[in-house]
């Protein structure tokens, strides 16, 4: 019944082929040449109010602490805030992002700490924590930190092309 | 003041407990099939150009065929959109999840935030494919206390299918029900400073304070000088003491920034440090005039004086002027 997992990072040569696209696709980071402890850049994500509301409303969550000041505070918060949907998009984008195209996300877990309220900004770090031979997967240690403090921490696992040896 | 009974209500606990391993919402399709539009917007809003979600030839080129979704987006396929938000709950909706939020309601645990996902992805999502979802409740904590409030953290599974019944991604889900603490009204006086604890041997050094003096304690049998204040000489075992004045000049011999638990009567973060005096004592005191990420060990300070709502005075130290000597 279940699908087996489809790797479209896998061809004849064993790498991702060549773009054919207009644009040019960025790289994607290949299986060998990644090793425990490397180190992600930096990204910085400006939380605007707008950021805010349109990612909350993108990701169909309505929930009113995450669009309407005065009832964000009347619920106990200081501001509206960043939806958990929203963390994860953020999370997988920045290690898609290292990553590369070609690459397929097989797991991202997280933990909320101190909200993304607007005016802060979140700066996500990370680092590859560990690398699977059998299916070539790798798992990036991610953090993402605000004025507050650590808003996001979590592992997400990426599957890579396996690259030349 | 609360519009909350917190007394524990008779077979409360029971009727939430009852609610582990049961199913919060039956499999629920999501109102529409997995799109190009809403690709797009969740891509626009969260700033992610990867180009295989929205570009069908570079997704080909990854050996993929056709555009994916975002692996964290599964969720909002099945988001139950507007209208099913703003519509007043219904307990007798099928599946407990109305139920559940109201029996929590009615616990006084009115607010939520989600603090835990755990994502396991089995494929990629391509248009067309067709997501529903069922969650089951996995636990309901005892309560607890948290930044936020007191509240319950309620555990459940969710698991994604296709239009085939074959499963694409779980989610381990927490959110917090909680009761928000009372925001303190915005023209309420600042809270006072916690009193120190004066005793009969620490008594010198605070009315020492109060006319802007550092007195450190002095031996009189050995002559070495100790800090915190204390009836006895941990050297000689005299308990004849008198003081000197410190010269009010030191260095940071280690400090934290204090961000939590907050204090009404402070300002978080703050800064508090162990200064080493120039006479060799140390103390426990806060540093001020300076940001946390400025501050080093070894750094210079001198005394200064901080005068609390009126009383008491108390050391504080800042960083010392750096022209030359």
């Amino acid at each position: 019944m279940t699908r087996p997992p489809r790797d479209p990072a896998i061809t004849a040569t064993g790498a991702a082929p060549a773009t054919t696209s207009a644009c040019a696709l960025p790289r994607t980071r290949a299986y060998a040449e990644v090793a425990p402890g490397d180190v992600l850049p930096e990204l910085s994500v400006p939380l605007t109010r707008t950021l805010i509301v349109a990612t909350a409303l993108a990701s169909r969550d309505y929930q009113d602490v995450h669009h309407d000041p005065d009832l964000a505070r009347e619920r106990g918060a200081k501001d509206v805030f960043l939806n958990i949907l929203t963390s994860n998009g953020l999370v997988d984008r920045y290690v898609t992002g290292w990553a590369g195209p070609a690459c397929v996300v097989t797991a991202i877990r997280i933990r909320l700490g101190v909200p993304g309220h607007p005016g802060d900004t979140l700066v996500f770090t990370g680092t590859v924590t560990g690398t699977s031979d059998a299916d070539r997967q790798v798992e990036i240690a991610v953090r993402g930190t605000t004025g507050l403090g650590d808003h996001v921490t979590g592992t997400v696992s990426v599957r890579l092309p396996e690259g030349e040896r | 003041m609360s519009g909350h009974d917190e007394r524990p209500r008779p077979g409360y606990e029971e009727r939430l407990q009852g609610f582990t391993g049961r199913e919060l919402r039956p499999l629920t399709r999501a109102q529409d099939p997995v799109n190009q539009p809403m690709i797009r917007h969740w891509t626009e809003a969260m700033g992610d150009t990867n180009p295989v979600y929205t570009d069908a030839a570079a997704a080909r080129a990854t050996g993929r065929t056709g555009v994916v979704a975002p692996a964290s987006m599964v969720q909002a396929w099945t988001m139950r959109g507007y209208a099913a938000t703003v519509a007043p709950p219904s307990p007798s909706a099928p599946g407990g999840f109305d139920a559940l939020v109201a029996l929590l309601d009615e616990g006084g645990y009115t607010s939520v935030v989600a603090t835990d996902s755990a994502f396991t992805f089995l494929r990629e999502l391509e248009t067309g494919d067709h997501v529903a979802v069922r969650e089951t409740v996995e636990s309901v904590s005892a309560e607890k206390r948290t930044a936020l409030g007191t509240g319950r953290f309620v555990t459940t599974l969710k698991t994604y299918t296709d239009r085939h019944g074959a499963t694409v991604a779980t989610q381990r889900w927490r959110t917090l029900r909680f009761r928000p603490a009372p925001a303190a009204p915005p023209d309420a006086a600042p809270a006072p400073r916690p009193r120190p604890a004066v005793n009969r041997d620490n008594a010198f050094f605070f009315e020492g304070a109060e006319r802007r003096r550092l007195l450190i304690q002095r031996c009189t049998g050995c002559q070495t000088l100790r800090h915190p204040p204390g009836p006895c000489c941990p050297g000689c075992n005299s308990l004849e003491w008198d003081t000197v004045e410190a010269s009010g000049e030191g260095r940071v011999y280690s400090f934290v920034v204090s961000h939590h638990p907050r204090h009404p009567a402070f300002t978080s973060p703050y800064l508090v440090a162990v200064v080493e005096l120039a006479e060799g004592t140390r103390l426990v005191t806060n540093l001020t005039g300076v940001a946390p990420d400025d501050v080093t060990i070894g750094m210079p300070v001198v005394l200064d004086w901080l005068t609390a709502d009126p009383d008491p005075t108390l050391p504080v130290f800042r960083p010392a002027p750096t022209e030359a000597p």
